[in-house]
Parts: structure tokens; sequence; C-alpha cells
């Protein structure tokens, strides 16, 4: 099982993401933002940071890489792909995933240990948690604030498309407190925490991050 | 303006200079026309004046701070000492640790956001420098009085700065101080530390060796900003009717420096590079007299190749220009091709702007025309040096015949407001609202991070190697007496990374003072770096590097003498550490070492608005016994937390509301029990089967220890006060919100 790990210029949480994956039983592979191959990957995560300075708008210029359009055409054809916090606004930018990623409502960054319901665990990425299951992993963004029109609010709520929530007290303004949502066919997912950062209690909150890792394993036994 | 050559300069020699607007004093520019056997043309006369700066040449303190080398302690860890862009120690298994801590306090005042975002920056590109890869930052952060309407400006933006820079870099922000006191309104500090590690072979030093090497510069291009910055806002006191002077604060771009920072790790990773220096002060002047004077001193370099971002730039601004994220590596003709492509790769802009000779000048030149040649030393390590006049200011006697006088609290309702009052005293707050904005997980490394005493990484995930670092200074004790508050902060510093199990190894340092020119500030200054020199010496800890930065003052008034020290410390194993608070109930609560009645500088003490009495003095062979006492429990303590500031009733307020569990505590005398801020103190939690081995660690490195308490409940009980966990939470962490929104 290869996972793939795309480098933009300004990603910063890539050697965490391949850790995740290592720790979640699969290979890491690095992909670079210039390189038009996939090395043969199962699967590719996008991780967080500041891809291009996060410059124009979060994502809006990494969409544009050679990579993105092998990944835009893989994950039509159903290859398992996981946007983590700046990988999300890029899934955003890219349109494979609806909505956008906004500055948090009180207009700061904001570095926290979050607590977040699974609501859904019929994804490629979430299939090792229960639904309802409730996780603690880090939230750090200045723009995590998930915003759509009513439609495809409606959309997204009414076909399950919505695969977390924060618990509590939303943090960062989201629309139905939504931390992370998938595609209709449950292979692209965009999550704004970062299980990636929550796979020991050593260097994070939990391992309860864990679980986006193995479930990516189901996915290709299936 | 017309080019000023050097044959110009020699056939004008009459010619007028505005040496004085740069900076430089009558004696200074003689000295320059001695050296050059001329007058400097305008460009040697903008390197100069930026170089013999205050900031860049150290030229007051330069006689005080040789005692570091004077009185360092043998050490085997210490790869690389002072001098280099950052020092060096050795933390075993082939690893190799670079920190150092820097100033960037005139720019913040003036401009807090850029001013904090390329503090960061600048002491990040230090670290580099040295080839290592940056892992953590830490930002000591000084500010008025914390409702000062001025406050409100400046605080959110150094803070949203420091967190925007440091978070866009993917460096873990693990720790810091937020402190608040009137003499820091015009002049709030902000401190970088930035630590980086490497392997022994892998480290970079700034010299350019060997004839025909090529000078390049890459990453951004050149711009107009922070001109002067240096030599002006670093060296002249700005405020009420002073200097006029007031260039740009530079503007970071974080996105170029974390390109930057790749970049340079793949160059460094195949060996492509002989020197290398960053650009920061002083930018170009400083980057290749430094280069040059760290080498054989021959270069030639070709200004007109340099990139700019602004084509009507003048040589001079070019050469004084502080534009961010830019460096310069001395290649090896053979290797240039390879840089090159790694530049292209990274889309880094790179241009060869220059070589290395055999000579012994630095010689730059603009489309042919010879602008500056000077022996290099002369700019980068022969500048000024000053043994200005110190006097200990009257006030010393004064404070120090005094004696505190506040009101200790008695009743049990006397009591519980104290302990309230302290918890939500903005220096010992919550700084939740601070630390929130800075990103403590990336990089995955993470082991503590504030609020913890120190901040922890991992180095090796296999070996679980780590590092712990603290940076600590107490000002009102500097203020009482400076040789025993350097002293110590040191100590606190030192017993911080102690408390989770790491042993310290070495120091850096940052000293903030007011103005060099005024006796009193200076001898504040002498006294610190004598308090830090012998209390190094005597605990065997190498300083590294540090940074010292004058003139924080406004007016006549100084800021507190604020001399932050950092110690790092090495952690074989950080699955071991012990953390600073407990978990569960049932634990038995005792305190290490015997509280005195200090009350002198304490934050009691402050909060009446009294700074007056004599501060503790520091018994470093008792420190170094506690500390070895703490290493040796590390391996059954359940939880171990310095007390500094605020005492016993801020340490129990922290360990309490860490985890949510409560304790009881009894106290014979509790007013100056919890008040008091004597030093070399520590509360640890064990289970209660491990008494007698505590008690055999006392005895075998004689340090008292006395019980507290236990540890359970959902209250912090101190002897008939009794004070529920959600309100001590309540008012603890509602100061900062309530402040800043």
């Amino acid at each position: 099982m290869r996972v793939g790990v795309i480098t933009f210029p300004g990603t910063l949480d890539d050697r965490d993401a391949a850790r995740a994956v290592v720790a979640g039983g699969s290979e890491a592979v690095s992909l670079w933002h210039a390189d038009a191959d996939l090395k043969n990957v199962d699967a590719v995560i996008l991780p967080g940071g500041f891809s291009y300075g996060d410059y124009l708008r979060c994502g809006a210029i990494s969409r544009f890489a050679p990579v993105m359009s092998l990944v835009i055409e893989a994950a039509g054809k159903g290859m398992p792909v996981l946007g983590i916090c700046n990988g999300f606004q890029v899934l955003c930018e890219s349109h494979l995933l609806p909505g956008a990623l906004t500055r948090n409502s009180d207009l700061h960054f904001l570095c926290r240990d979050q607590e977040i319901e699974i609501v859904n665990n019929t994804t490629a990425w979430t299939s090792s948690y229960k639904s309802g299951e409730k996780i603690v992993i880090p939230l750090k963004n200045g723009e995590g604030s998930f915003q759509c029109d009513d439609n495809t609010l409606a959309q997204l709520e009414g076909e399950g498309h919505v695969i977390a929530r924060y618990v509590g007290q939303n943090p960062n303004g989201s629309r139905n407190l939504i931390a992370g949502i998938t595609n209709a066919r449950g292979n692209v997912v965009g999550l704004m925490p970062h299980p990636e950062h929550a796979i020991n209690e050593l260097t994070g909150p939990s391992a309860q991050g864990l679980g986006f890792f193995t479930s990516i394993l189901n996915a290709m036994v299936k | 303006m017309s080019l000023d050559t050097v044959s110009i300069a020699q056939s004008t020699p009459d010619n007028v200079q505005p040496f004085a607007e740069l900076g430089l004093k009558p004696d200074e520019y003689a000295r320059i026309k001695e050296i050059l056997g001329r007058r400097p043309t305008s460009s040697e006369l903008a390197m100069y004046s930026v170089m013999w700066s205050e900031h860049c040449s150290y030229k007051s303190s330069k006689v005080h701070l040789k005692q570091f080398g004077d009185k360092a302690p043998k050490s085997d860890a210490l790869l690389v000492g002072i001098g280099e862009n950052a020092g060096v120690v050795d933390v075993g298994q082939g690893y190799a640790v670079t920190f150092k801590i820097e100033s960037h306090n005139h720019p913040s005042f003036i401009e807090p956001y850029q001013g904090a975002a390329t503090g960061v920056g600048g002491i990040v590109r230090d670290i580099l420098t040295m080839g290592a890869r940056p892992i953590a930052v830490m930002d000591p952060l000084r500010f008025g009085p914390a409702d000062a309407p001025d406050t409100r400006r400046v605080l959110p933006g150094i803070v949203a700065g420091v967190g925007g820079y440091g978070n866009c870099l993917g460096l873990p922000n693990i720790g810091g101080e937020v402190v608040f006191d009137e003499t820091y309104i015009g002049n709030p500090l902000v401190n970088a530390l930035c630590v980086g590690v490497m392997k022994h072979s892998d480290i970079k030093l700034a010299k350019a060796a060997g004839a025909g090497n090529l000078v390049v510069l890459y990453g951004a291009k050149t711009g107009g900003d922070g001109i002067g910055g240096v030599s002006v806002l670093a060296s002249e006191t700005f405020g009420t009717g002073g200097s006029t002077k007031r260039p740009s604060v530079q503007v970071g771009d974080p996105f170029v420096e974390k390109v930057l920072i790749e970049c340079s790790l793949e160059i460094f990773a195949e060996d492509l590079v002989v020197g290398i220096q960053d650009l920061g002060g002083a930018g170009l002047s400083c980057a290749t007299s430094e280069l040059a004077s760290g080498g054989s001193g021959g270069m030639q370099v070709s200004l007109d190749k340099v990139p700019l971002r602004d084509p009507s730039l003048s040589p001079e601004e070019i050469l004084m220009s502080e534009s961010q994220e830019r460096m310069c590596a001395i290649v090896e003709p053979s290797k240039i091709g390879r840089f090159l492509e790694i530049c292209k790769k990274w889309d880094v802009t790179v241009t060869v702007i220059g070589e290395v000779t055999d000579g012994d000048r630095l010689e730059i030149t603009w489309n042919g025309e010879v602008i500056v040649n000077v022996p290099p030393r002369t700019v980068a390590h022969e500048g000024p040096v000053y043994n200005r006049p110190m006097a200990q200011p009257a006030y010393i006697d004064e404070v120090n015949s005094q004696k505190v006088n506040v009101p200790m609290p008695n009743s049990a309702a006397e009591i519980k407001a104290a302990v309230l009052k302290l918890a939500g005293a903005p220096n010992l707050a919550d700084k939740s609202w601070v630390t929130a904005q800075y990103d403590k997980y990336v990089q995955g490394n993470t082991i503590q991070a504030q609020p913890d005493d120190s901040g922890m990484v991992r180095l090796d995930e296999t070996t679980n190697l780590g590092v712990a670092i603290s940076t600590d200074a107490n000002a009102n004790w500097s203020y009482l007496n400076p040789y025993q508050g350097a002293k110590l902060a040191l100590a606190e510093a030192a017993r911080n990374i102690a408390t989770a199990g790491a042993r310290p190894l070495a120091v850096t340092n940052c000293l903030n003072f007011g103005s060099p020119e005024d006796p009193a500030v200076m001898w504040q200054f002498a006294e610190s770096v004598r308090g830090l020199a012998d209390g190094c010496l005597e605990m065997g800890l190498p300083v590294t590097g540090g940074n010292v930065s004058f003139y924080n003052q406004t007016g006549s008034v100084a800021i507190l003498p604020t001399p932050v020290i950092g110690v790092l410390g090495v952690i074989q194993d950080v699955r071991t550490r012990t953390p600073m608070s407990f978990t569960s109930a049932g634990l038995e609560l005792y305190l290490l070492g015997q509280t005195q009645e200090d009350l002198a500088g304490s934050e009691w003490a402050f909060l009446h608005g009294q700074r007056v009495g004599q501060s503790p003095t520091a018994d470093l062979a008792r420190e170094m016994r506690l500390i070895e006492l703490l290493l040796e429990g590390n391996a059954f303590f359940s939880a171990a937390h310095d007390l500094s500031q605020g005492g016993l009733s801020a340490g129990l307020t922290e360990m309490v509301l860490r985890h949510n569990v409560g304790a009881v505590i009894s106290l014979s005398n509790p007013a100056v029990d919890l008040l008091s801020e004597t030093p070399g103190r520590v509360i640890v939690a064990i289970e209660s089967n491990k008494t007698s081995q505590l008690q055999a660690l006392a005895t075998k490195y004689s340090i008292e220890i006395s019980k507290l308490g236990t540890t359970g409940g959902d209250s912090l009980t101190i002897n008939e006060s009794i004070i529920a966990l959600s309100e001590l939470r309540e008012v603890h962490t509602s100061t900062f919100p309530r402040l800043f929104g």
C-alpha cells in the first residue's frame, strides 16, 4: 500500500503526514508539486502548510501545480485523496470538494487540541472509526472557517457528506460546525484539524488521529 | 546622485560627508580616513556606518562580553563558540545543536507585526547559516502595563507577527515569556530564540576561503526596506523631540524564507558551499565583509549584478538594504552548476555576484567602477571599542536600604483573595490567548511547550534523544541587584529544564538595556555580564553566543535591566521526562528547598507598586545540587514544577489547573510560604510509597524538603481556604481575553 504525500513550496506538515502514513501501516511516497508523476501510489495526501505562501487565496495557486491535474484525474477514478488543513483548501480550490475555507471568525490563528465527532465512517479515510466517535486532535490554522451557500450545505447534510464536526464551541465560525467533508463517492476527504499530529501521546494530544491512516488500508482491502 | 568612486574620493579629499547623520562620531570618521588613507567613498561610508553601529559592532559591550570567553568553563560539548552566527554544542549520538536568541525590540515598537515577524526570520536564518535544520522557536516578550492603550496596539501585533512568520515557516513555538512593566511602554522587548539540529560533520562557518571561489547571492531580491535600520533604528534613542530618522522597518515574507530553508538544506546536504552567511542587519555590507574577514581576506563583488526589486536603488542603498530572506554563499566553481540547479528546483533567485581573491581587500565595483576598496577586517571585526564610563546608580543604595512593606494575608478569606489576585495578575495569568496563535505541533517532535517549565523537542525518533530549552529573566531582581539578577536568571533557566529531567548543557543570552551612554545603565550592564559570566563558570555551562540590545529607553527612562538567559539541556529519552503537573489524586506533594521571606522583587510586591529591598543571593552550588537531585529523581517523580514569579501560590495554581486535579495543602506560615519568591525551590509530586526514596535523595544532595499536602479533589485547599478549581480557572484564564479581546 503506497500513499503519496505531496510537497508544494511552503508545505509544512509533509514529514508529519509521511510519519503518520507509516504509523498507519502503509508506505509513504514523496511527491513533488512540479512532477507530473504519481509514482504508482494507491492514495494521496495533501498535507498542511502554507503552499505558495497562501498568496491570492489559500490553495488557489497550488491547484494549478502539475501534480494536481494527475490528482484530480485519479480522484475522478476513485483514488483515495485526503486533504488536511491547507490540503483541504487545495481540494476546494480544485473543485474536488465544494465550499471554501475562510478566515477564522475571530481573525486569529488558532492552535489548540480540538474535540471532533466522526459523523460519517463510510469514507476511504474514516472507516476505522465508529460513527459518532469523538476524538481529540490538533486544530491549527488561520483560515479554517468552512463556508458554502445554503443549497450546498443542504446537499452536504442531506447526502451525509459531512464527515466530522467540531464538538462544543465553534472554534472558527464554520457552518454547521463542519470540520471535514467528503465527495459523493467517499474517496476524497477534506479535514481542517490535523490527525497526523495525533498518532501518539508523546507528541500529540492523543493517538486518536491514527484512524485516518489505518482506514485507508480497509479501503484498499475492499 | 552621481557615483562616488575610489578615484573620485582620492581626488576630492575635502568633500564634506554626512557621517554624523549616519550615526558615526567625528573620531570614528577620522579613523576610517586613517585606515583608508583617504576619505571613504559614500559606499564605504555606508558600510562602515552600519557595521560600526552599536548593533553590529558591539562597541560598547565588547570589553565586558569578553568575560564569557575569559571565564569560560571547560566544556567538551562546545563545538563552535562565540563569534560565529550561533554557537554549536554536541548533544551526543553524532548530533549537534545550535541555538541563539536575538532582539528585535525597536522595529517591533514602530511596526509590531513586521518587527516581530522579521525578528523570528532573522534568528532562524542565523541557525540555518550554521548548517542546521531549524526545529523550534521561542519568544520572550515584554510590554508596557497590560492595561495601557499602547499595549493593546503593540501586543496583538507582536504576537500575530511572531505567529504569522513562525507558523508559516513550520517551526513549532515551544515557549517564551510574556511580562508587563511600565518601563517597557515605549520599548517593548521582542526576543526570539531559534534552535536547530545537524550532524557534527554538517557545521558551516562564515568564511570565504579559496581564491577563485564564487560569491553567490540567493533568496529574495534586494529592495529599499530597512535601509539604515541598523545604524539608525537600533543605535539612536527615538522618542519625544529626538531624531526624526525613522527608516522603514523590514517587511518579511515567510514563504520565501521557508523555501530558502529547504533549498539551503538541500544545498548543504550535497556539501556545495565553502562558507555561508545570512543577510540580516547591515545586509550585504555585513555579509561580504564578514565572509571576507573570516576567510583569507580578499573578495571582489560586482554590486550591479545584485537582483533588485527596486531598480532605482543606489549602490549605497543596496549595500545597506536589510531586505529579508537573503543568503550569501561561497561556492567552488566546480559545484556552482549543481548549486544553481537546486535553486531552480525551489524557484529561488540566485546570482553569482563576485569571487574570492588572493588579495586582502574587499573590492566592490558598480558597472566596472571601484566604489569600495577596504580591508574587510576593519569593517567587520575591528570596529571601534569603547570602555564607556559607568557608575553605580544612586537608586541602588536607596532601594536596597528599604524593606518591602505590603499587606500580608492572614485569614482564610485573605489567603484565598491573595491566591486569586496572583492567578489573575497579567504577569502570571494563563497565556493561552498568546500561545494559541502559535503552532506548537508542526514537525511532530514537540514533547513540551508553554505552559510547561521548558520547551522540549525530540531530535531522533529512534533513540528518543531530545533537547529542552528555557528562557528566563527576572528584571525586578536585576533592578535591585544586576549581578545577582543575572545569576538568578541563569539558575532559574537551568532549573526549568532540570525539572523535566534534562541536563543543562549550554547558555545563550539576550541582554536588553537602556542607553550605554548613561553610566548608570552601563554599570547595570557590566554587573549583569559579570554575574552571568561568574554564574556560568560556577555551573560549568559555556556561553555559546548572544545578543546585546542597547538604547531601550524613552527620554531619560531606561527599561529595567533585562538579561534574558536561555539554557539548553539534553535528555536521553524524552519518554522519561517528568511532566510539570499531576493527573491523579492521592499523590504526595513536597517542596524542595526552604522558603525565606523573599518579597523583594516579588510579584506580590510588584502588584503593590513596590520595587525595593534586596534581591535574594544566588547559591549556585546549592542550585547545582538541586539539579542533580531533579535529574536523579526523574526516575520516580510523578510531576515537578519550578517555583519562580508568584512563588508557591502561582506554582500550585498552575499545577492544579493543568489537568484539573486539585490539592489539599497545609502551610505553617501561609502568607510567606505562598508569596515569597525564594529561588531554588521546586514542587514535586510522588506516589506515597516513594517518600523514603525522596528523603534519601534530599539527604544525599543536602536539599531541605517539606511536605506540602496531597493531590485530589476539585479545589485548591490551603489550610482553611478552599478555592474551587472552576473559580481559580475563571480568574486565571479571563485576564488576557479581557485585556486583548
